[in-house]
Formats: C-alpha cells, sequence, structure tokens
C-alpha cells in the first residue's frame, strides 16, 4: 500500500486550470522529486497536499483514509517552506518546539504563567523540551538553540526549518524548493544532508524543486510536471534516457536536448543519415521530432552522410565541452558534448560535420508523445518495402 | 627617499580629500540644520526661557521669576485639574483606539470584497474636519433632541446629559476621541499586516494552529510588534494633545470637568495673555511627551524587533 496517494487533482484560479487531474502514489520511505518549469502547478499541488489549499477535485489518500477535507493541522504532514517561515521572534528551541506544544499542549496549557498551574503541563513540556533536544543534537544545530533566525545565516536557519518539519515524526514530508536561498556551494552539500536525513528518518517525501539536476541527483523517483500535467515518474536515469513526452526530454538534461524537425514516410523517419523505424509502420506524411542527446551527437571526418554545420561558439568546462554549432541545411543550432581533446583545435567560425548515434535518437509525434522507434539500415528498409 | 615622499604623498591627498569630503557634507546638511535651528530647537528654548519670566503679550518688560511659574503651577487647582483630566482622557482613548483600530484592520484583511469601501469609511474621521463634524457630536448627544438619548429612551434608560454635565462631558469627549482616531491606528496596522509574510501564516497552520485564534497569537500579534509600538506612541501623543473638540463642544466646561492640558495652555496664553506662565505650562506638556516617547521606546523597543 502506497503511503500517499493523489487521485485526479485538479485545481483552477479564476478560469485557469492550474492542475489538471494529477495522479501520485508516494511508496512507504520514497523520495519524489516533483519537478517542472515555474508556473508548472508544482507549489500548488504541494500545498494542496500540506492542506493550505483545496482541490477543486480529486481525492488525497494518507495512510489508507481520504484526508481531502481535513485542515492542514490534523493531516500530519511537515512541511519545509522556501523562505524556511522561521517564526522571528522566538529561538532556534522554540521554533522547533511549536509543532509539539501545539499539539501536546491544550491552549490553556500554552498560556504563559497560568498554564503552569495546569496539572500536566510540566510534564509535557519537558517532554517536549527533551524531543526538542534529541531534534537539534541529530542535525547538529544543538549550539544555535538560544538563538533568534535573525542571528543565523541560510544554511542553519535552514536546518532549523528541517528540525522543525521533522520533530514531530510526521507520516509525510514536504519541501518546497527549500535550497533555493542558499548559494551554490552550500546548496550542493545540503543536498547530501537531506538525502542522508531522509534515509535516517524514513519518512516519504515530497520534494519540490525547479532544479532538474536537483531532482536527478536527489530523488528515488521523479514526478515531471509540466503545464498542470504529470508528464512522467519514474527513477532518474528514465527519466532521462527514455522520457515520454518531449516536453521531458526537453526540461530534462543539461546542456539541453537537440531536437530537430523531421518527416516520417511509411514509418520510416530519416535524418543526417541515420534512419529509424517506428513501430507503428503505418505513421506518414507526418511531421515528427527528432531528439538527440548532445552527448550522443559527435563530429566525423566523412563528410558523407554527415550534417554540415558551422561552429558558434564554444564552453569550456573542465573535463568536457560544449559546442554550438548551426547546421547549414535548416538553420537550427545543435549543442554536441565533447571531450576537451576532440574539441581541441576548433574554434567559432570553423565548419564541422556532425553524425548522431541512431541508437540513442529519440522520436517524439507532433503532440508531444514518445513514438517508439529503432534504428535500421537502407537495405532493411528496402526489404521491408518489398516484402 | 623616492619611496618615501611616494608614499607620503597619497596619504597626504587622502586626508585632505576626506576634510573636503566632510566640509561639502556639512554644507549639504547645511539647509537642514538651519531650518531645524531655526523652527524647532528656537522655538522650544524660547518657550522654555519665557517659562522663568513673567512676560505678558503687549507688556514692553520682562523679569526673571525663576521657578516662580512652576512653583505656581503646582498650586494651581485649574492646571492640576487638567492635567489629571489629560491623563484621564489619554488612559480611555488611547488603549480603546488600539484595541478597536487592531480589530477593525484584522476584520477589513479578512474580508475579500468591499475591503476599500470600509477602509475609507473607517478613514473618514481622520480626514475629516473635527471642529465641523462637532456639530454632528453636538446633535448626536443633545440630551433631548439627540438620537443617542432617543434610542436609549426606547429601552427605557434615561440618558444623561452627555457633553453638558460635568460627570459624563469628560467621557463623551473620549467617545469621540475613540471615533476620531481609530480609522488612523486601522491604516497603520493594515501596513503591519500586509508586511507579514503569507508563508509564517501556512507554516503555522502546517505546525498545528488550527484556530485563527492561535494564528493571531504565535503569528500577527509578535510581528505585528514593531507597529503597535508606533501606534501606542502616536495614540498617546495623540490623546496628550486634544484640543480642538474641547474647544468646540465644552469650552473646557462645566466646571473646569473637561479642561485639558493644552486648553489651558491656550487659556493662559491667549485669553489672559500670561504668556511666561502659558510657556511654563507648556514646558511641562513637552517635558512629559518626551518621557512617554522615550519611556516606550526605552521599554518595547528590545522586545520588538527581531533581526
Amino acid at each position: 500500500m502506497s503511503a500517499l496517494s493523489l487521485r485526479g487533482i485538479a485545481k483552477s484560479f479564476g478560469g485557469n486550470a492550474i492542475l489538471k487531474g494529477v495522479d501520485l502514489d508516494v511508496q512507504p520511505g520514497e523520495f519524489i522529486a516533483l519537478v517542472g518549469p515555474s508556473g508548472c502547478g508544482k507549489s500548488t499541488l504541494l500545498r494542496i497536499l500540506a492542506g493550505l489549499d483545496h482541490a477543486d477535485s480529486g481525492e488525497i489518500i494518507l495512510g489508507g483514509s481520504d484526508v481531502s477535507a481535513v485542515a492542514a493541522a490534523d493531516r500530519n504532514i511537515a512541511m519545509v517552506f522556501q523562505s524556511y517561515a522561521l517564526y522571528p521572534h522566538l529561538t532556534t528551541s522554540e521554533n522547533i518546539a511549536v509543532p509539539l506544544a501545539m499539539r501536546r499542549l491544550s491552549r490553556v496549557q500554552r498560556l504563559p504563567f497560568i498554564g503552569s498551574l495546569i496539572p500536566g503541563q510540566r510534564a509535557a513540556r519537558s517532554g517536549i523540551i527533551r524531543d526538542v533536544r534529541e531534534m537539534a543534537v541529530s542535525l547538529k544545530i544543538d549550539h544555535l538553540l538560544d538563538r533568534k533566525p535573525g542571528q543565523m545565516s541560510g544554511g542553519q536557519r535552514q536546518r532549523v526549518a528541517l528540525a522543525r518539519a521533522m520533530v514531530r515524526r510526521p507520516a509525510v514530508f514536504l519541501m518546497d524548493e527549500p535550497l533555493s536561498n542558499l548559494d551554490a556551494n552550500l546548496r550542493v552539500h545540503a543536498r547530501g544532508e537531506i538525502v542522508d536525513l531522509h534515509r535516517r528518518a524514513g519518512v516519504p517525501t515530497v520534494y519540490v524543486t525547479h532544479d532538474q539536476a536537483e531532482a536527478l541527483s536527489m530523488a528515488d523517483r521523479v514526478a515531471v510536471m509540466i503545464g498542470g500535467q504529470l508528464l512522467q515518474l519514474a527513477s532518474p536515469q528514465t527519466i532521462y534516457d527514455d522520457p515520454a513526452h518531449v516536453e521531458v526530454a526537453r526540461f530534462v538534461g543539461q546542456p539541453r536536448i537537440n531536437l530537430l524537425p523531421a518527416l516520417a514516410e511509411n514509418g520510416i523517419v530519416a535524418f543526417g543519415g541515420i534512419r529509424l523505424a517506428l513501430e507503428d509502420g503505418g505513421v506518414t506524411g507526418k511531421n515528427v521530432t527528432l531528439g538527440i542527446r548532445p552527448e550522443f551527437v559527435s563530429l566525423t571526418q566523412n563528410r558523407q552522410d554527415a550534417l554540415a554545420a558551422h561552429i558558434e561558439r564554444m564552453e569550456f568546462l573542465g573535463s568536457e565541452v560544449i559546442l554550438y554549432a548551426k547546421l547549414d541545411a535548416i538553420g537550427e543550432t545543435m549543442v554536441v558534448k565533447l571531450s576537451p581533446a576532440e574539441a581541441a583545435g576548433l574554434s567559432a567560425g570553423m565548419p564541422v560535420a556532425l553524425t548522431l548515434a541512431a541508437e540513442q535518437a529519440m522520436v517524439f509525434a507532433e503532440d508531444g508523445r514518445r513514438l517508439r522507434a529503432s534504428s535500421t539500415t537502407v537495405d532493411a528498409t528496402r526489404e521491408k518495402a518489398h516484402g | 627617499m623616492a619611496s618615501i615622499v611616494a608614499t607620503s604623498l597619497p596619504m597626504q591627498a587622502a586626508a585632505a580629500r576626506e576634510r573636503n569630503e566632510a566640509r561639502t557634507a556639512l554644507l549639504f546638511a547645511l539647509p537642514a540644520i538651519i531650518l531645524i535651528v531655526l523652527f524647532i530647537i528656537v522655538p522650544i528654548v524660547a518657550v522654555v526661557v519665557l517659562g522663568f519670566t513673567d512676560f505678558q503679550l503687549g507688556d514692553k518688560s520682562l523679569r526673571f521669576v525663576a521657578f516662580e511659574n512652576y512653583a505656581h503651577l503646582l498650586r494651581d487647582r485649574a492646571f492640576v485639574k487638567s492635567l489629571w483630566n489629560t491623563a484621564t482622557y489619554t488612559a480611555i482613548v488611547a488603549p480603546v483606539s488600539i484595541a478597536l483600530g487592531l480589530g477593525v484592520a484584522l476584520l477589513i484583511e479578512s474580508e475579500g470584497i468591499g475591503r476599500s469601501f470600509f477602509r475609507t469609511a473607517y478613514f473618514l474621521p481622520v480626514a475629516s474636519l473635527i471642529v465641523a463634524m462637532a456639530t454632528v457630536w453636538q446633535y448626536l448627544f443633545h440630551p433631548t433632541i439627540g438620537p443617542i438619548n432617543a434610542l436609549l429612551g426606547e429601552i427605557g434608560v434615561h440618558g444623561p446629559n452627555w457633553l453638558g454635565s460635568s460627570a459624563t462631558a469628560l467621557y463623551s469627549l473620549s467617545i469621540i476621541g475613540v471615533w476620531q482616531s481609530v480609522g488612523f491606528n486601522m491604516v497603520l496596522f493594515l501596513a503591519g499586516l500586509t508586511a507579514i509574510p503569507r508563508e509564517l501564516y501556512a507554516a503555522a497552520e502546517v505546525d498545528g494552529a488550527k484556530s485563527a485564534w492561535d494564528r493571531f497569537w504565535l503569528v500577527t500579534w509578535p510581528m505585528l510588534g514593531p507597529t503597535t509600538l508606533f501606534v501606542t506612541t502616536i495614540s498617546i501623543i495623540n490623546a496628550v494633545k486634544v484640543f480642538d473638540t474641547v474647544k468646540a463642544l465644552t469650552d473646557g466646561g462645566p466646571n473646569h470637568a473637561s479642561e485639558v492640558l493644552l486648553f489651558t495652555i491656550y487659556q493662559e496664553g491667549f485669553v489672559y495673555l500670561r504668556v511666561g506662565y502659558a510657556s511654563a505650562m507648556t514646558t511641562v506638556f513637552l517635558a512629559i511627551l518626551v518621557v512617554l516617547t522615550f519611556l516606550q521606546y526605552r521599554v518595547q523597543d528590545r522586545q520588538v524587533h527581531y533581526t
């Protein structure tokens, strides 16, 4: 049984459909990254999950029961916000204690002075203090317990926010771009820490980000959301190697995938010397998109059957060189990933010949769907046509 | 030798540039300094100095009397009474108008439609001319034809002579004072409320603050701290400065029952023309305001600013 299920979540704001029926299953202990460009609805989905917004339709099943109508406070879902949303007037220990105090103490017990007169308050308070301390120690922020958020760095605040969310051992853990306010170095470090924390706590996590590298590097499974729809939910490797939709292919991967216009005739897509046979041989006279990742484009000396292009610019990245070359025939810019040795002696303006690795090429239909295809030779095609 | 010259010259140049910069800065500040001295410092000093004289408007000479005016103030029943009345008025108007201002601001903030209508409606008393509105209040409070007493009569209560009786005059003025300042406080609180990050409320909700009451104490009230400090200071100062309604509606009466500090100063200075004596009162008045403001910032400032 999955820890959390979303069924057909739809939401629109003022006639604008933000979410168009999202289904998602989170397995126990799983780390799911919800990734997409800004405005794709991922933050709205997270707010609906947390109970801060309500879906127009669809249901949220948490631990076997429908919580769609349950208030955020009663959902047993914790959330880390992009701005951390720490209470600036409370110290670190008070901040971490808030979710516990709200649940373990009655409203009267929470009152200053009077609260301490109510029976049971003292025991509950000391339990809270113990749990807060334990949490702080495990996140290595116990030396910050008496500081206020204004006196801490971004990284420290982010840990406090994590501690506040984890301290009550929620059923599901939501994170809304928690690393986007950190500088680049700290971000890479914090990625590892969050993954590590997740592994130790084992709480299913939904992690929203617009950074595809973050999603691929952290998650067990990546959910790519574009235009209010979940286009693909799969392991990082599958998302990268085997995208189900042209938008997924376009969004994931840095540098971006090459997408080239091509024509399908009698189930065959031919482009720049490669031929791909579609599984559905009946596709004919249709515009399709040919996709190929930069690492599967290479330079060749053999000009025949190759794509003639001119180098626009080159980016040296240390272990690799990114080459941008404009195709002479159709004016599209191809991105090519080369080793520094391959790129030696090249410079902007030079003519080059490019070949594509046919086995790695993907074909997408006009509506963006992936069309299964396999590499084929001219001879095989002829045989097929005659036979 | 050459190297020493080379290093010392830029240092001299830097010092000269610094002096030059300081002079320029002073030059830029000069208009402001002149204006402050001319329109704030000089008048205050003049009032304090006049407070030690027996100057009367129209006199050709004046005599220094040291603390005679202040000694007289202590024995002046009208002054002590007005001091007490001002304190009472402030003790009513400031807390009530702050609480109501916050309440109205919270209601308007949570309201989706008609927000700007209510904001304008509550702000109207601030923008309106209080002396003109005083005639409306005089009618409302009229013991026989006033609608307030007519309403009270409907439920069998015999309404008091609001502005005409020494038992109720000050409280009636306090009601007008509250009516007048709620809108102003509301606008300040509204500004404070919009500055609270929405994510804090979301965090409070996720953390288990179920009711609006819980969220108010966890987020709104602490985050409004700086605003509340400012509103409190402004409200107290404004209440201590009450004058126009007193002058227009009761003229300090009946029997000094609604005489407030500013009214007494006005009487002494502009009716009896005893400028020296009025200046001594003004000095006391200023001292009270300065002490109040200072105390407030000393006591509260550290508690309401978190960063």
